[in-house]
Protein backbone atom coordinates (compact mmCIF):
# COMPACT_ATOMS: atom_id res chain seq x y z
CA UNK A 1 0.00 0.00 0.00
CA UNK A 2 1.31 3.24 -0.40
CA UNK A 3 1.98 6.25 1.83
CA UNK A 4 -0.85 7.97 0.55
CA UNK A 5 -3.33 4.60 1.18
CA UNK A 6 -2.09 4.66 4.81
CA UNK A 7 -2.63 8.59 5.06
CA UNK A 8 -5.96 8.28 3.93
CA UNK A 9 -6.88 5.13 5.92
CA UNK A 10 -5.23 7.42 9.15
CA UNK A 11 -7.53 10.33 8.79
CA UNK A 12 -10.46 8.09 8.10
CA UNK A 13 -9.73 6.47 11.47
CA UNK A 14 -9.18 9.72 13.26
CA UNK A 15 -12.33 10.93 12.27
CA UNK A 16 -14.19 8.15 12.82
CA UNK A 17 -12.96 8.13 16.29
CA UNK A 18 -13.70 11.87 16.80
CA UNK A 19 -17.24 11.19 15.94
CA UNK A 20 -17.84 8.17 18.73
CA UNK A 21 -16.26 10.19 21.21
CA UNK A 22 -18.55 13.33 20.39
CA UNK A 23 -21.81 11.17 20.49
CA UNK A 24 -20.57 9.43 23.71
CA UNK A 25 -21.14 12.15 26.38
CA UNK A 26 -19.54 10.57 29.39
CA UNK A 27 -16.27 10.67 27.49
CA UNK A 28 -16.58 14.28 26.15
CA UNK A 29 -17.54 14.94 29.98
CA UNK A 30 -15.31 13.35 31.81
CA UNK A 31 -12.46 14.48 28.79
CA UNK A 32 -13.07 17.93 28.07
CA UNK A 33 -15.54 19.48 30.67
CA UNK A 34 -13.94 18.11 33.93
CA UNK A 35 -10.62 19.93 33.75
CA UNK A 36 -12.83 23.46 32.56
CA UNK A 37 -14.95 23.07 35.96
CA UNK A 38 -11.46 22.13 37.95
CA UNK A 39 -10.01 25.41 36.16
CA UNK A 40 -12.87 27.44 37.19
CA UNK A 41 -13.46 26.17 40.84
CA UNK A 42 -9.73 26.31 41.73
CA UNK A 43 -9.12 30.10 39.78
CA UNK A 44 -12.38 31.28 41.33
CA UNK A 45 -11.47 29.76 45.20
CA UNK A 46 -7.63 30.70 44.76
CA UNK A 47 -8.49 34.04 42.72
CA UNK A 48 -6.83 36.38 45.34
CA UNK A 49 -4.05 34.61 45.96
CA UNK A 50 -0.76 36.34 43.41
CA UNK A 51 1.98 34.50 43.04
CA UNK A 52 5.64 35.35 42.48
CA UNK A 53 6.05 38.63 40.41
CA UNK A 54 2.76 39.92 40.55
CA UNK A 55 1.32 37.30 38.24
CA UNK A 56 -2.09 35.74 38.61
CA UNK A 57 -2.89 32.48 39.90
CA UNK A 58 -3.99 30.83 36.43
CA UNK A 59 -0.64 32.03 34.86
CA UNK A 60 0.31 28.34 36.48
CA UNK A 61 -2.92 26.74 37.43
CA UNK A 62 -4.36 26.95 33.54
CA UNK A 63 -1.32 25.25 31.79
CA UNK A 64 -1.44 22.32 34.64
CA UNK A 65 -5.29 21.97 33.92
CA UNK A 66 -4.17 22.01 29.84
CA UNK A 67 -1.70 18.89 30.63
CA UNK A 68 -4.78 16.82 33.26
CA UNK A 69 -6.94 17.32 29.78
CA UNK A 70 -4.46 16.39 27.68
CA UNK A 71 -2.94 13.12 29.98
CA UNK A 72 -7.16 12.56 30.05
CA UNK A 73 -7.51 12.58 26.40
CA UNK A 74 -4.72 10.18 25.78
CA UNK A 75 -4.52 8.30 29.01
CA UNK A 76 -7.58 7.54 30.07
CA UNK A 77 -9.45 7.58 26.95
CA UNK A 78 -7.28 4.81 25.63
CA UNK A 79 -7.11 2.75 28.65
CA UNK A 80 -10.88 3.04 29.46
CA UNK A 81 -12.06 3.28 24.91
CA UNK A 82 -9.66 0.52 23.96
CA UNK A 83 -10.66 -2.28 26.64
CA UNK A 84 -14.76 -1.32 26.18
CA UNK A 85 -14.20 -1.16 22.14
CA UNK A 86 -11.94 -4.86 22.85
CA UNK A 87 -14.98 -6.31 25.55
CA UNK A 88 -17.44 -5.10 22.72
CA UNK A 89 -15.95 -7.28 20.28
CA UNK A 90 -15.29 -4.23 18.31
CA UNK A 91 -10.97 -4.76 17.90
CA UNK A 92 -12.23 -8.56 16.90
CA UNK A 93 -14.23 -6.62 14.17
CA UNK A 94 -11.51 -4.59 13.20
CA UNK A 95 -8.57 -7.40 13.41
CA UNK A 96 -10.99 -9.53 10.72
CA UNK A 97 -10.71 -6.44 8.14
CA UNK A 98 -7.00 -5.39 6.07
CA UNK A 99 -7.18 -2.30 8.26
CA UNK A 100 -3.32 -2.36 9.20
CA UNK A 101 -3.36 -2.65 13.46
CA UNK A 102 -1.21 0.19 13.78
CA UNK A 103 -3.21 2.29 11.90
CA UNK A 104 -6.42 1.56 13.70
CA UNK A 105 -4.18 2.27 17.18
CA UNK A 106 -2.41 5.37 15.80
CA UNK A 107 -6.02 6.75 14.67
CA UNK A 108 -7.55 6.38 18.32
CA UNK A 109 -4.06 8.62 19.29
CA UNK A 110 -4.63 10.96 16.92
CA UNK A 111 -8.06 11.50 17.99
CA UNK A 112 -6.92 11.91 21.70
CA UNK A 113 -4.04 14.44 20.46
CA UNK A 114 -7.36 15.86 18.37
CA UNK A 115 -9.07 15.91 21.61
CA UNK A 116 -5.75 17.10 23.75
CA UNK A 117 -4.96 20.10 21.77
CA UNK A 118 -8.36 21.50 21.66
CA UNK A 119 -8.48 20.91 25.86
CA UNK A 120 -5.32 22.87 25.97
CA UNK A 121 -6.42 25.49 23.17
CA UNK A 122 -9.73 25.90 25.29
CA UNK A 123 -8.00 26.17 29.22
CA UNK A 124 -5.54 29.20 27.61
CA UNK A 125 -8.88 30.92 26.50
CA UNK A 126 -10.65 30.68 29.20
CA UNK A 127 -7.69 31.42 31.68
CA UNK A 128 -7.14 34.65 29.47
CA UNK A 129 -10.57 35.32 29.17
CA UNK A 130 -11.24 35.17 32.89
CA UNK A 131 -8.76 34.71 35.25
CA UNK A 132 -5.50 36.71 33.81
CA UNK A 133 -3.66 34.31 32.38
CA UNK A 134 -1.09 36.00 29.86
CA UNK A 135 0.01 33.88 26.77
CA UNK A 136 4.01 33.37 26.70
CA UNK A 137 5.13 32.81 23.40
CA UNK A 138 8.84 33.00 23.87
CA UNK A 139 8.96 29.11 25.03
CA UNK A 140 5.83 27.60 22.84
CA UNK A 141 8.84 25.49 20.90
CA UNK A 142 9.41 23.80 24.35
CA UNK A 143 6.02 23.53 25.45
CA UNK A 144 4.77 21.95 22.29
CA UNK A 145 8.09 19.46 22.26
CA UNK A 146 7.27 18.70 25.51
CA UNK A 147 3.29 18.00 24.47
CA UNK A 148 4.32 16.14 21.69
CA UNK A 149 6.50 13.76 23.98
CA UNK A 150 4.21 13.78 27.02
CA UNK A 151 1.11 12.46 24.58
CA UNK A 152 3.20 9.57 22.81
CA UNK A 153 4.45 8.63 26.71
CA UNK A 154 0.83 8.61 27.95
CA UNK A 155 -1.10 7.00 25.28
CA UNK A 156 1.56 3.82 25.07
CA UNK A 157 0.71 3.83 28.84
CA UNK A 158 -2.95 4.42 28.57
CA UNK A 159 -2.39 1.01 26.13
CA UNK A 160 -0.55 -0.85 28.89
CA UNK A 161 -3.33 -0.28 31.08
CA UNK A 162 -5.54 -1.90 28.67
CA UNK A 163 -3.22 -4.62 27.61
CA UNK A 164 -2.74 -5.86 31.42
CA UNK A 165 -6.52 -5.35 32.49
CA UNK A 166 -9.04 -8.61 30.82
CA UNK A 167 -12.29 -6.69 31.89
CA UNK A 168 -13.63 -3.45 30.07
CA UNK A 169 -15.41 -2.97 33.54
CA UNK A 170 -12.82 -2.19 35.66
CA UNK A 171 -10.97 0.23 33.24
CA UNK A 172 -12.28 3.31 34.46
CA UNK A 173 -11.34 2.54 37.89
CA UNK A 174 -7.71 1.48 37.10
CA UNK A 175 -7.52 4.61 34.48
CA UNK A 176 -8.64 7.38 37.48
CA UNK A 177 -7.14 4.97 40.14
CA UNK A 178 -4.00 6.25 38.98
CA UNK A 179 -4.18 9.05 37.37
CA UNK A 180 -5.75 11.20 39.93
CA UNK A 181 -3.79 10.22 42.67
CA UNK A 182 -0.47 11.06 40.55
CA UNK A 183 -1.86 13.96 39.59
CA UNK A 184 -1.91 15.14 42.89
CA UNK A 185 1.64 13.35 44.05
CA UNK A 186 2.61 15.13 40.93
CA UNK A 187 1.72 18.30 41.85
CA UNK A 188 -0.99 19.30 39.18
CA UNK A 189 -3.42 20.93 41.58
CA UNK A 190 -1.17 21.61 44.71
CA UNK A 191 2.56 22.90 44.71
CA UNK A 192 4.48 20.54 46.51
CA UNK A 193 6.99 23.07 48.05
CA UNK A 194 6.07 22.02 51.73
CA UNK A 195 5.38 18.50 51.08
CA UNK A 196 7.39 15.26 52.71
CA UNK A 197 10.10 14.39 50.95
CA UNK A 198 9.19 11.06 50.12
CA UNK A 199 6.00 12.58 48.52
CA UNK A 200 8.23 14.15 45.96
CA UNK A 201 10.27 11.51 44.93
CA UNK A 202 7.40 9.48 44.61
CA UNK A 203 6.36 12.43 42.79
CA UNK A 204 10.00 12.60 40.73
CA UNK A 205 9.44 8.57 39.60
CA UNK A 206 6.20 9.13 37.79
CA UNK A 207 6.22 10.78 34.30
CA UNK A 208 3.25 13.36 34.59
CA UNK A 209 5.70 15.81 36.97
CA UNK A 210 7.68 15.68 34.04
CA UNK A 211 5.07 16.58 31.50
CA UNK A 212 3.13 18.88 33.87
CA UNK A 213 6.39 20.77 35.05
CA UNK A 214 8.54 21.80 32.07
CA UNK A 215 4.72 22.25 30.28
CA UNK A 216 4.27 24.63 33.08
CA UNK A 217 7.71 26.44 32.99
CA UNK A 218 7.13 26.99 29.18
CA UNK A 219 4.37 29.39 30.18
CA UNK A 220 6.31 30.99 33.05
CA UNK A 221 6.39 35.02 32.19
CA UNK A 222 9.62 34.67 34.43
CA UNK A 223 12.10 33.04 31.84
CA UNK A 224 12.82 35.02 29.38
CA UNK A 225 14.80 32.56 27.11
CA UNK A 226 14.12 29.34 25.87
CA UNK A 227 14.15 26.63 28.57
CA UNK A 228 13.87 22.98 28.00
CA UNK A 229 14.86 19.82 30.64
CA UNK A 230 16.74 16.84 28.45
CA UNK A 231 16.46 14.82 32.03
CA UNK A 232 12.07 15.50 31.80
CA UNK A 233 11.91 14.34 28.41
CA UNK A 234 14.23 11.22 29.32
CA UNK A 235 12.13 10.48 32.57
CA UNK A 236 9.29 9.92 29.95
CA UNK A 237 10.93 7.96 27.76
CA UNK A 238 11.52 5.31 29.43
CA UNK A 239 8.00 5.77 30.74
CA UNK A 240 7.09 5.37 26.80
CA UNK A 241 9.86 2.54 26.61
CA UNK A 242 8.25 0.57 29.55
CA UNK A 243 4.58 1.36 28.31
CA UNK A 244 5.52 0.15 24.61
CA UNK A 245 7.05 -3.40 26.25
CA UNK A 246 4.25 -4.20 28.17
CA UNK A 247 1.68 -3.36 25.02
CA UNK A 248 3.68 -5.71 23.04
CA UNK A 249 3.93 -8.17 25.44
CA UNK A 250 0.53 -8.39 27.14
CA UNK A 251 -2.11 -6.85 24.33
CA UNK A 252 -4.82 -9.28 22.92
CA UNK A 253 -7.52 -8.08 19.88
CA UNK A 254 -9.70 -10.84 21.46
CA UNK A 255 -12.41 -10.40 24.04
CA UNK A 256 -11.56 -13.81 25.41
CA UNK A 257 -7.83 -12.80 25.71
CA UNK A 258 -6.75 -15.34 23.00
CA UNK B 1 -8.19 -26.30 -10.10
CA UNK B 2 -7.29 -25.85 -5.82
CA UNK B 3 -10.11 -25.59 -3.62
CA UNK B 4 -10.59 -22.41 -1.85
CA UNK B 5 -10.12 -24.18 1.38
CA UNK B 6 -8.36 -26.69 2.21
CA UNK B 7 -8.03 -28.42 5.79
CA UNK B 8 -6.50 -31.69 6.62
CA UNK B 9 -5.89 -32.95 10.16
CA UNK B 10 -6.67 -30.22 12.04
CA UNK B 11 -6.40 -30.32 15.75
CA UNK B 12 -7.10 -27.83 18.57
CA UNK B 13 -6.41 -28.22 22.42
CA UNK B 14 -7.52 -25.84 24.90
CA UNK B 15 -5.71 -27.28 28.43
CA UNK B 16 -6.55 -30.86 28.32
CA UNK B 17 -9.92 -30.82 26.88
CA UNK B 18 -9.96 -31.18 22.65
CA UNK B 19 -11.95 -28.58 20.89
CA UNK B 20 -10.67 -30.28 17.33
CA UNK B 21 -9.50 -34.00 16.61
CA UNK B 22 -8.17 -34.39 13.49
CA UNK B 23 -10.43 -32.60 10.81
CA UNK B 24 -9.85 -32.25 7.21
CA UNK B 25 -12.21 -31.28 4.36
CA UNK B 26 -12.60 -28.84 1.67
CA UNK B 27 -14.39 -26.07 0.22
CA UNK B 28 -14.69 -25.91 -3.77
CA UNK B 29 -14.71 -22.15 -5.78
CA UNK B 30 -18.72 -21.16 -5.45
CA UNK B 31 -19.75 -24.19 -3.29
CA UNK B 32 -21.55 -23.43 -0.09
CA UNK B 33 -20.44 -25.77 2.90
CA UNK B 34 -22.15 -25.90 6.08
CA UNK B 35 -20.77 -27.63 9.14
CA UNK B 36 -23.17 -28.64 11.03
CA UNK B 37 -23.13 -29.78 14.56
CA UNK B 38 -24.62 -28.97 18.43
CA UNK B 39 -23.59 -26.18 20.42
CA UNK B 40 -20.00 -26.94 21.06
CA UNK B 41 -19.31 -29.58 18.54
CA UNK B 42 -16.12 -27.08 17.70
CA UNK B 43 -17.93 -25.04 14.58
CA UNK B 44 -16.77 -21.72 15.72
CA UNK B 45 -13.04 -22.91 16.94
CA UNK B 46 -13.14 -24.77 13.30
CA UNK B 47 -14.06 -21.65 11.64
CA UNK B 48 -12.33 -19.01 13.83
CA UNK B 49 -8.66 -20.46 13.09
CA UNK B 50 -9.56 -20.22 8.94
CA UNK B 51 -10.47 -16.33 9.53
CA UNK B 52 -6.85 -15.96 11.31
CA UNK B 53 -8.52 -15.41 14.86
CA UNK B 54 -7.07 -18.84 16.44
CA UNK B 55 -4.28 -20.73 15.57
CA UNK B 56 -4.46 -24.51 14.88
CA UNK B 57 -2.34 -26.91 17.33
CA UNK B 58 -1.91 -28.83 14.29
CA UNK B 59 -2.97 -29.81 10.74
CA UNK B 60 -2.00 -28.41 7.43
CA UNK B 61 -4.18 -25.51 6.24
CA UNK B 62 -4.87 -23.09 3.17
CA UNK B 63 -7.59 -20.60 2.68
CA UNK B 64 -6.78 -18.57 -1.00
CA UNK B 65 -3.66 -20.19 -0.84
CA UNK B 66 -2.83 -18.57 2.39
CA UNK B 67 -1.85 -20.05 5.65
CA UNK B 68 -4.42 -17.98 8.23
CA UNK B 69 -2.87 -17.60 10.71
CA UNK B 70 0.16 -15.79 9.04
CA UNK B 71 -2.23 -14.13 5.85
CA UNK B 72 -1.85 -10.77 6.78
CA UNK B 73 -3.84 -8.19 5.06
CA UNK B 74 -3.65 -9.39 1.80
CA UNK B 75 -5.52 -12.24 3.38
CA UNK B 76 -8.18 -10.42 5.19
CA UNK B 77 -8.47 -8.33 1.99
CA UNK B 78 -10.23 -12.00 0.22
CA UNK B 79 -12.34 -13.11 3.08
CA UNK B 80 -15.70 -11.87 4.04
CA UNK B 81 -16.43 -12.45 8.21
CA UNK B 82 -19.45 -12.42 9.48
CA UNK B 83 -19.01 -13.67 13.10
CA UNK B 84 -21.39 -15.08 15.83
CA UNK B 85 -21.18 -12.46 18.35
CA UNK B 86 -19.10 -9.04 17.68
CA UNK B 87 -19.64 -5.43 18.94
CA UNK B 88 -19.65 -2.52 16.82
CA UNK B 89 -19.84 1.46 17.63
CA UNK B 90 -23.49 1.67 18.76
CA UNK B 91 -23.69 5.50 18.34
CA UNK B 92 -22.90 5.15 14.90
CA UNK B 93 -25.73 5.18 12.22
CA UNK B 94 -25.95 2.09 9.59
CA UNK B 95 -24.41 4.33 6.99
CA UNK B 96 -21.24 5.64 8.60
CA UNK B 97 -20.35 2.19 9.96
CA UNK B 98 -20.40 0.62 6.43
CA UNK B 99 -18.47 3.45 5.24
CA UNK B 100 -15.41 3.35 7.72
CA UNK B 101 -15.17 -0.46 7.41
CA UNK B 102 -15.27 -1.16 4.00
CA UNK B 103 -12.52 2.05 3.74
CA UNK B 104 -9.55 -0.51 4.38
CA UNK B 105 -10.51 -2.94 1.48
CA UNK B 106 -8.75 -2.67 -1.74
CA UNK B 107 -12.16 -3.45 -3.46
CA UNK B 108 -14.96 -2.75 -2.19
CA UNK B 109 -19.11 -2.47 -3.01
CA UNK B 110 -20.94 0.45 -2.80
CA UNK B 111 -22.09 1.83 0.24
CA UNK B 112 -26.06 2.09 -0.91
CA UNK B 113 -25.58 -1.32 -2.99
CA UNK B 114 -24.47 -2.83 0.28
CA UNK B 115 -27.75 -1.40 2.11
CA UNK B 116 -30.30 -2.60 -0.69
CA UNK B 117 -28.55 -6.04 -0.77
CA UNK B 118 -29.36 -6.73 3.10
CA UNK B 119 -32.40 -4.96 3.24
CA UNK B 120 -31.54 -1.89 5.63
CA UNK B 121 -32.49 0.66 3.27
CA UNK B 122 -34.96 2.09 5.32
CA UNK B 123 -32.35 2.56 7.91
CA UNK B 124 -29.34 3.48 6.41
CA UNK B 125 -29.40 6.73 8.51
CA UNK B 126 -30.21 4.97 11.64
CA UNK B 127 -28.32 4.76 14.48
CA UNK B 128 -27.07 0.92 15.20
CA UNK B 129 -28.37 1.09 18.75
CA UNK B 130 -31.58 1.35 17.75
CA UNK B 131 -31.54 -1.23 15.11
CA UNK B 132 -33.39 -4.92 16.59
CA UNK B 133 -31.58 -7.83 16.44
CA UNK B 134 -32.26 -9.02 13.53
CA UNK B 135 -31.73 -5.75 11.51
CA UNK B 136 -27.99 -5.80 13.61
CA UNK B 137 -26.90 -9.56 11.89
CA UNK B 138 -27.87 -7.80 8.52
CA UNK B 139 -25.45 -5.44 9.03
CA UNK B 140 -23.05 -7.53 10.45
CA UNK B 141 -23.58 -9.01 6.59
CA UNK B 142 -23.40 -6.14 4.80
CA UNK B 143 -19.88 -5.41 6.68
CA UNK B 144 -18.90 -8.66 5.98
CA UNK B 145 -19.30 -8.15 2.13
CA UNK B 146 -17.92 -4.76 2.18
CA UNK B 147 -14.99 -5.55 0.44
CA UNK B 148 -16.71 -8.06 -2.30
CA UNK B 149 -14.84 -11.09 -1.01
CA UNK B 150 -14.08 -14.48 -2.43
CA UNK B 151 -15.22 -16.16 0.38
CA UNK B 152 -17.57 -15.96 3.22
CA UNK B 153 -17.48 -16.87 6.58
CA UNK B 154 -21.26 -17.38 7.96
CA UNK B 155 -20.90 -18.31 11.80
CA UNK B 156 -24.73 -19.22 12.67
CA UNK B 157 -26.18 -16.18 10.40
CA UNK B 158 -29.21 -16.57 11.90
CA UNK B 159 -29.12 -17.72 15.55
CA UNK B 160 -31.99 -16.32 17.13
CA UNK B 161 -33.92 -15.24 14.17
CA UNK B 162 -38.02 -15.25 13.89
CA UNK B 163 -39.19 -17.94 11.42
CA UNK B 164 -39.45 -14.46 8.62
CA UNK B 165 -36.45 -12.91 9.32
CA UNK B 166 -34.28 -16.62 8.70
CA UNK B 167 -36.03 -16.79 5.61
CA UNK B 168 -35.25 -13.62 4.36
CA UNK B 169 -31.37 -13.99 5.16
CA UNK B 170 -31.47 -17.31 3.42
CA UNK B 171 -32.57 -15.68 0.39
CA UNK B 172 -30.03 -13.02 0.80
CA UNK B 173 -27.19 -15.75 1.50
CA UNK B 174 -29.03 -17.53 -1.72
CA UNK B 175 -27.81 -14.37 -4.15
CA UNK B 176 -24.32 -14.32 -2.91
CA UNK B 177 -24.05 -17.94 -4.20
CA UNK B 178 -25.50 -16.51 -7.58
CA UNK B 179 -23.06 -14.00 -7.27
CA UNK B 180 -20.57 -16.66 -7.33
CA UNK B 181 -18.85 -16.36 -3.62
CA UNK B 182 -17.59 -19.65 -1.89
CA UNK B 183 -19.47 -19.83 1.62
CA UNK B 184 -18.54 -21.48 4.61
CA UNK B 185 -21.47 -21.66 7.22
CA UNK B 186 -21.55 -22.81 10.30
CA UNK B 187 -25.12 -24.02 11.94
CA UNK B 188 -27.13 -25.95 14.47
CA UNK B 189 -30.47 -25.70 12.12
CA UNK B 190 -30.81 -28.65 10.03
CA UNK B 191 -33.14 -26.88 7.72
CA UNK B 192 -30.82 -23.86 7.31
CA UNK B 193 -27.90 -26.48 6.27
CA UNK B 194 -30.01 -28.59 4.00
CA UNK B 195 -31.64 -25.22 2.69
CA UNK B 196 -28.02 -23.67 1.70
CA UNK B 197 -25.98 -25.49 1.35
CA UNK B 198 -24.18 -27.93 -1.59
CA UNK B 199 -22.61 -30.08 0.65
CA UNK B 200 -22.91 -30.67 4.85
CA UNK B 201 -20.08 -31.85 7.14
CA UNK B 202 -21.72 -32.75 10.52
CA UNK B 203 -19.14 -32.30 13.25
CA UNK B 204 -19.31 -33.65 16.52
CA UNK B 205 -17.09 -33.51 19.52
CA UNK B 206 -14.08 -31.95 17.38
CA UNK B 207 -14.57 -34.55 15.00
CA UNK B 208 -16.40 -35.21 11.32
CA UNK B 209 -18.94 -37.69 11.69
CA UNK B 210 -20.96 -37.85 8.40
CA UNK B 211 -20.11 -36.05 5.30
CA UNK B 212 -22.23 -35.46 2.27
CA UNK B 213 -25.23 -33.56 0.67
CA UNK B 214 -28.42 -33.36 2.22
CA UNK B 215 -29.69 -36.36 0.02
CA UNK B 216 -26.63 -38.31 0.66
CA UNK B 217 -26.07 -37.71 4.42
CA UNK B 218 -28.12 -40.60 5.46
CA UNK B 219 -26.57 -43.51 3.59
CA UNK B 220 -25.42 -46.60 5.61
CA UNK B 221 -26.57 -45.05 8.48
CA UNK B 222 -30.46 -43.94 9.24
CA UNK B 223 -32.85 -46.76 7.78
CA UNK B 224 -35.06 -45.79 4.88
CA UNK B 225 -38.38 -47.16 5.08
CA UNK B 226 -40.03 -49.92 2.60
CA UNK B 227 -43.82 -50.19 2.39
CA UNK B 228 -46.32 -52.21 0.43
CA UNK B 229 -49.39 -54.01 0.77
CA UNK B 230 -50.60 -57.28 0.14
CA UNK B 231 -53.60 -59.36 -0.59
CA UNK B 232 -53.43 -62.91 0.96
CA UNK B 233 -52.63 -64.95 3.50
CA UNK B 234 -48.92 -65.13 2.39
CA UNK B 235 -46.19 -63.63 5.04
CA UNK B 236 -43.50 -61.46 3.24
CA UNK B 237 -40.11 -62.69 4.15
CA UNK B 238 -38.40 -61.59 6.92
CA UNK B 239 -35.28 -59.32 7.15
CA UNK B 240 -33.57 -57.14 9.21
CA UNK B 241 -36.01 -54.69 9.57
CA UNK B 242 -39.09 -56.40 9.41
CA UNK B 243 -41.49 -57.05 8.11
CA UNK B 244 -44.22 -54.72 10.63
CA UNK B 245 -47.62 -55.87 9.36
CA UNK B 246 -50.39 -53.18 10.22
CA UNK B 247 -53.41 -55.30 8.29
CA UNK B 248 -52.33 -55.20 4.70
CA UNK B 249 -49.89 -52.82 5.23
CA UNK B 250 -46.13 -54.29 5.94
CA UNK B 251 -43.13 -52.08 5.97
CA UNK B 252 -39.26 -52.72 6.60
CA UNK B 253 -36.98 -50.78 8.15
CA UNK B 254 -33.69 -51.15 5.64
CA UNK B 255 -30.37 -49.72 5.65
CA UNK B 256 -29.77 -51.49 2.12
CA UNK B 257 -32.40 -50.19 -0.19
CA UNK B 258 -31.27 -52.45 -3.22
CA UNK B 259 -30.56 -55.62 -1.84
CA UNK B 260 -33.89 -55.69 0.02
CA UNK B 261 -36.13 -54.60 -2.73
CA UNK B 262 -34.08 -57.84 -4.33
CA UNK B 263 -35.41 -60.24 -1.93
CA UNK B 264 -38.54 -58.90 -1.83
CA UNK B 265 -39.54 -58.35 -5.48
CA UNK B 266 -38.12 -62.11 -5.66
CA UNK B 267 -40.55 -63.01 -3.08
CA UNK B 268 -43.07 -62.04 -4.95
CA UNK B 269 -42.63 -62.87 -8.44
CA UNK B 270 -42.01 -66.45 -7.13
CA UNK B 271 -45.74 -66.28 -5.34
CA UNK B 272 -47.11 -64.35 -7.99
CA UNK B 273 -48.84 -61.31 -5.74
CA UNK B 274 -47.96 -57.55 -6.32
CA UNK B 275 -46.32 -55.08 -4.14
CA UNK B 276 -49.01 -52.61 -4.47
CA UNK B 277 -48.16 -48.95 -3.56
CA UNK B 278 -44.75 -49.62 -3.01
CA UNK B 279 -42.84 -46.90 -1.54
CA UNK B 280 -39.33 -46.30 -0.76
CA UNK B 281 -39.30 -43.02 1.65
CA UNK B 282 -35.57 -41.82 2.20
CA UNK B 283 -34.97 -40.86 6.13
CA UNK B 284 -35.62 -37.05 6.72
CA UNK B 285 -32.26 -35.25 7.61
CA UNK B 286 -33.47 -34.88 11.12
CA UNK B 287 -33.49 -38.75 11.12
CA UNK B 288 -30.33 -38.89 10.11
CA UNK B 289 -28.96 -36.07 11.96
CA UNK B 290 -30.32 -37.38 15.35
CA UNK B 291 -28.76 -40.89 14.27
CA UNK B 292 -25.56 -39.87 13.62
CA UNK B 293 -25.69 -37.28 16.69
CA UNK B 294 -27.11 -39.43 19.07
CA UNK B 295 -24.21 -42.43 18.20
CA UNK B 296 -21.25 -40.09 19.03
CA UNK B 297 -23.19 -38.89 22.64
CA UNK B 298 -24.06 -42.39 23.23
CA UNK B 299 -20.38 -44.10 22.06
CA UNK B 300 -18.04 -41.13 23.53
Amino acid sequence: MSARRYASLLWGQTRHNNRVFWRTPAAAFFTLALPVIFLILFSVIFGDVEVDGGYSFSQFFAPAMAVFAAVSSSFSNLAIGVSYARDQGVLKRVRGTPLPAWVYMAGRICSGVWMAVLSVGLMFLLGWAFFDFRMVWANLGTALVVFVVGIATFSALGLAVCAVLKNADSSPAAANGVFLPMAFVSGIFIQLDDAPRWLKILGDVFPLKHFAGPFGEAFNPLHESPILGWEHLGVMALWLLFGMVIITRYFTWDPRGE
Amino acid sequence: MSPVVSVENLTKNYGSVTALAGVSFTVDEGEVLAILGPNGAGKTTAVEILEGYRRADGGDISVLGHDPSSGGREFRDRIGIVLQETGIEMVLTVREAIDIYARSYSRRLPTDELIDLVGLDGKADARIKTLSGGQKRRLDLALGLAGDPELVFLDEPTTGFDPSARRKSWAMIEGLTELGKTILLTTHYLDEAQHLADRIIVLADGSIVAEGTADTLGEGRAASTISFTVEGSDRPPRLEGGPVMTGHTVTYRSTSVTSDLLVLTSWATERGVDLDGLEVTRPSLEDVYLHIVGETESGG
